[in-house]
């Protein structure tokens, strides 16, 4: 075994013979399948989540084809109504926190410099969790055709009565079982960041991103659980003859929606917050200036992630509540905003009076702020619970999320894997590919999510697989099916030059970006005890005190 | 009679319409969508200027401090000064959105009440309408309990009959939303913002406009398969057409001597364990009442124009039209779906 050495990252040549006498394949094979080490797991996490990304994109291309003209018949129904409800359990569940659960898994350990997490072997068990529970969701395939009832689900459609092949059953199973994943890398992240920090680094030194990470995981405790309780009342309703959702035996179709969002809106901050993170490692670095109000940046990260506990029901206005519990929700889901808000400003006055450069990172992270404020404003009308009255359940909720999802998580995410992707192969990744990537992504995003708005406010609902040719969506459909199209190649060119510049990219250094944080301070990638001795820290930025000894950080912290 | 002529003005009026309908948002036909449309366009506004000042600020950084060429080549590493923070910085930009949040909120709560606002009458108070709306796997149920006063006690399917206020005398229509099976959301858009049918949970609803017309709006909340045909068709009418429509609806079935043949094939089939035909032995209550098929303009969740070239299809084989409908193929002989055309085609 020439090159699954002692560094943990990427094996890059195949090595004849292990010294075992097994093939490489067998050896490579046994070290990753068997693997404790957060770099393993971490990488293997974020190519699971590419591969789902493939294929929730390829359902969602399908489902852009159905509506192209209505009433088309491309695929019928049932075929329809299984994509949408794959595609959204997909990005959610296997894409979007798998990738994000995977670079925090690579990268928190590094940045507070420890030399792996605190439970190396619960790691382990969560990423082999998460990836079984997405397999065991696609198995429902198997059972003649996927689930039929939307990512989340509303009783009773989960019943028998409704849903009556064992698909529903192996989603439920599926979503229980990744989410034992996502709860252990939740506790080990809480254990990491507060138990193996540097010496030196108190919990007002510690990076960003690792903040973030540990709100993130503070929600994943508190959502996931109520979200496994109630598909495993949904398993017993299916399984046991229980009644939990089955309104004519006494069960309450409501109480499915309560608990499911009580898991479902935390469940959209466990996806931002980490890329909040990252983008606040990113712009620094490539703006050439500290992160502009910490303090304050790592409050607004806290009082998010509090307040997104109590503000689930804004997605259920409709239902009937009071106007007293509409207003209460109105008020929370405003008070989301004000935080965020923060956040932003502190963002752009970072780059303020700085020296800003556009590598691909910085690209992302541009493209993050400009889309993401978006989102976040749509927002704002969905909150204001009279207006959602007529948006609710419409295509402007589904564009309004994807502004979020895409053009914040998804950029965010970019951002970082450019970032970061030197520090665990070693390689740069090509920049005029990346740049193709970000301004396809950019125009295509705008041109699929843009239209969506509109036809939402034009009375479009969400979730039909045909519509009338007398309602002027028409035009709006079309667009937004010519922008999944102009999307797709950027998807393509992503994975093209993540494989390919693993052998053609330039050789990176220790330190590419001339950053500050301590991941930067080890071998690229980094051997798989990470540093040969443990850092001691005295602030925010230790590379920067290393690179300026005149002028250290710590003296203004 | 009345009725008859009523029906007769109506479909004209319907004719007129231009042929693509306006379901948007933003073309209010009742106080109640109005109102909650200006707050839309405020709240549009307010998102509107943060935008621009915000990508604004972006945008300029962007520009304004990325280095020329001459500078990264004549400096390459230097450090612009380092800022670290700033409190009343901080207190300015976190205070200026609880301000905006504040305004919202206000703005917010005054609209919420108007909607919502608690309706001065009961249900059975003079020129009250009251419907029980029940929503069905893949269609809308109405259920007329009583108006003005009244008590009425038809169901009718697809469209919805309501009058609209004339003479500034309102007509309050008071839906009593319900769901037979799964979560539905009741959706007119120029008229009301979306309710939602649960099963097992009563929710109201109060419709009321002084503009007659059709209005079109569908199932939003997902219901299963045909969860995109289960539409809802609003037609207001000026009350004198409306009092007609009523009363034609409130009688039994039309007895037509030349479809006598036709009617007992169909109440000899399973037809009549889910249909009802008032006056006659078909007493289901699983699918649409049939009493007065023909004074609908559609059938099947409002997907299909109702005429008898669609019946006979329908009758056929409703699996090829809407798959996964609730209504199966009854393989009955081609005379047999005949018949049952012929005698369904009398049911104005």
């Amino acid at each position: 075994m020439a090159v699954a050495d002692e560094r943990g990252g990427f094996q890059r040549e195949p090595a004849g013979a292990s010294a075992a006498g097994r093939p490489a394949i067998v050896s490579a094979l046994h070290e990753w399948t068997t693997t404790v080490d957060h770099k393993k797991l971490g990488i293997m996490y974020v190519a699971m989540a590419i591969f789902f990304l493939v294929v929730g994109g390829c359902e969602a291309l399908l489902m852009r084809l159905q509506l192209v003209v209505p009433n088309n018949d491309l695929v019928g129904p049932d075929t329809f109504n299984q994509l949408f409800t794959m595609h959204g359990t997909t990005m959610v569940f296997f894409v979007g926190m798998p990738i994000l659960i995977g670079m925090a898994n690579y990268l928190v350990p590094l940045m507070i410099g420890a030399r792996d997490m605190a439970f190396p072997r619960l790691n382990a068990l969560g990423f082999w969790t998460t990836l079984f529970g997405g397999l065991l969701v696609y198995f429902s395939f198997a059972t003649g055709g996927a689930p039929a009832m939307g990512w989340f689900a509303y009783a009773p459609l989960t019943e028998t009565t409704f849903a009556r092949s064992a698909a529903t059953d192996f989603w439920a199973l599926g979503l229980v079982t990744s989410g034992v994943g996502s709860i252990a890398a939740g506790v080990n992240f809480i254990a990491t960041i507060l138990g193996m920090r540097a010496p030196g680094m108190t919990m007002t030194k510690i990076p960003f991103f690792a903040w973030t990470m540990l709100w993130t995981s503070v929600q994943l405790l508190v959502a996931i659980p109520p979200l496994t309780a109630g598909l495993i009342m949904v398993l017993f309703d299916r399984q046991l003859g229980a009644h939990f959702f089955d309104v004519q035996n006494g069960g309450s179709a409501y109480f499915w929606q309560h608990l499911f969002w009580f898991f479902g809106h935390p469940e959209v901050y466990i996806l931002i917050l980490p890329v909040f993170g990252m983008v606040s490692e990113v712009i620094p670095v490539f703006s050439r200036k500290v992160l502009f109000g910490y303090e304050f940046m790592a409050a607004a990260t806290m009082a998010i992630a509090l307040i997104s506990l109590g503000v689930w029901a804004h997605h259920m206005y409709c239902v009937g509540m009071s106007r007293t519990l509409d207003l209460y929700f109105v008020v929370a889901s405003l008070l989301v905003s004000i935080p965020t808000g923060i956040k932003f400003f502190n963002w752009l006055a970072t780059m303020f009076g700085g020296r800003i450069s556009f590598a691909s990172p910085m690209l992302f992270s541009v493209g993050f702020l400009s889309m993401f404020l978006i989102g976040g404003l749509t927002g704002i009308m969905l909150a204001v619970a009279p207006f959602d009255f007529q948006l609710s359940d419409t295509y402007f909720v589904v564009g309004h999320f994807h502004w979020v999802l895409i053009g914040g998580t998804l950029f965010g995410v970019f951002a970082g894997i450019h970032y970061w992707y030197p520090k665990v192969t070693g390689r740069m990744l090509s920049e005029r590919l990346a740049w193709w990537q970000f301004w396809l992504l950019y125009l295509g995003f705008l041109l699929t999510f843009g239209p969506m708005h509109l036809s939402g406010m034009l009375g479009m609902p969400r979730r039909i697989f045909t519509y009338q040719p007398d309602r002027a969506w028409e035009i709006w459909n079309q667009l937004s099916t010519l922008g999944a199209f102009i999307q797709a190649p950027s998807y393509a060119i992503f994975v093209y030059n993540v494989v390919a510049s693993l052998s053609n990219g330039k050789p990176a250094g220790d330190d590419p970006w001339d950053a500050w944080t301590l991941e930067w301070s080890t071998t690229s990638p980094p051997p798989s005890y990470n540093f040969e001795v443990i850092p001691t820290v005295h602030s925010r930025r230790p590379l920067w005190d290393l690179k300026h000894p005149d002028d250290p950080d710590w003296q203004y912290e | 009679m009345s009725g008859v002529i009523a029906l007769g003005r109506w479909t004209l009026l319907a004719a007129g319409d231009s042929p693509v309908h306006d379901v948007s948002i933003f073309s209010p036909a009742s106080n109640s969508a109005e109102s909650i449309a200006s707050l839309s366009i405020l709240v549009l506004a307010v998102a509107g200027l943060i935008f621009l000042v915000v990508e604004g600020v972006l945008f300029y950084s962007i520009v304004r401090f990325r280095p020329s060429r001459v500078e990264r080549e004549s400096a390459p590493d230097t450090e612009p000064p380092q800022v670290y923070g700033s409190h009343p910085i901080e207190i300015a930009w976190t205070v200026a959105p609880s301000v905006i949040v504040f305004f919202l909120v206000l703005v917010t709560a005054r609209t919420l009440w108007e909607v919502n606002a608690a309706p001065p009458q009961t249900a059975n108070a003079a020129g009250v309408l009251d419907i029980t709306v029940v929503g069905r796997q893949w269609w809308w149920e109405y259920q007329y309990n009583s108006y003005d006063g009244r008590p009425l006690g038809f169901a009718t399917a697809s469209e919805l009959h309501i009058p609209a206020g004339s003479g500034g005398v309102a007509r309050p229509v008071r839906l009593t939303l319900k769901s037979a099976d799964v979560c539905h959301s009741f959706w007119v858009p120029r008229l009301e913002g979306k309710m939602d049918a649960i099963p097992g949970r009563v929710n109201t609803l109060w419709l009321q406009t002084d503009r007659p017309g059709l209005y079109l709006g569908q199932c939003a909340e997902y219901c299963g398969t045909q969860h995109a045909h289960m539409l809802i068709r609003v037609v207001v009418q000026t009350p004198e057409e409306f009092e007609g429509w009523l009363e034609n609806q409130s009688r039994p079935a039309v007895d037509d001597p030349q479809a006598v043949e036709g009617r007992r094939t169909l109440l000899s089939e399973s037809c009549v364990n889910c249909h009802r035909i008032r006056g006659t032995t078909a007493a289901g209550n699983y699918a649409p009442d049939l009493t007065h098929l023909m004074s609908r303009q559609t059938f099947a969740g409002a997907m299909l124009d109702l005429d008898r070239r669609n019946l006979r299809r329908w009758v056929r084989n409703p699996q090829s039209i809407k798959q996964g409908c609730l209504m199966p193929a009854f393989g009955l002989t081609d005379e047999k779906q005949d018949l049952i055309v012929r005698f369904l085609a009398t049911l104005r």
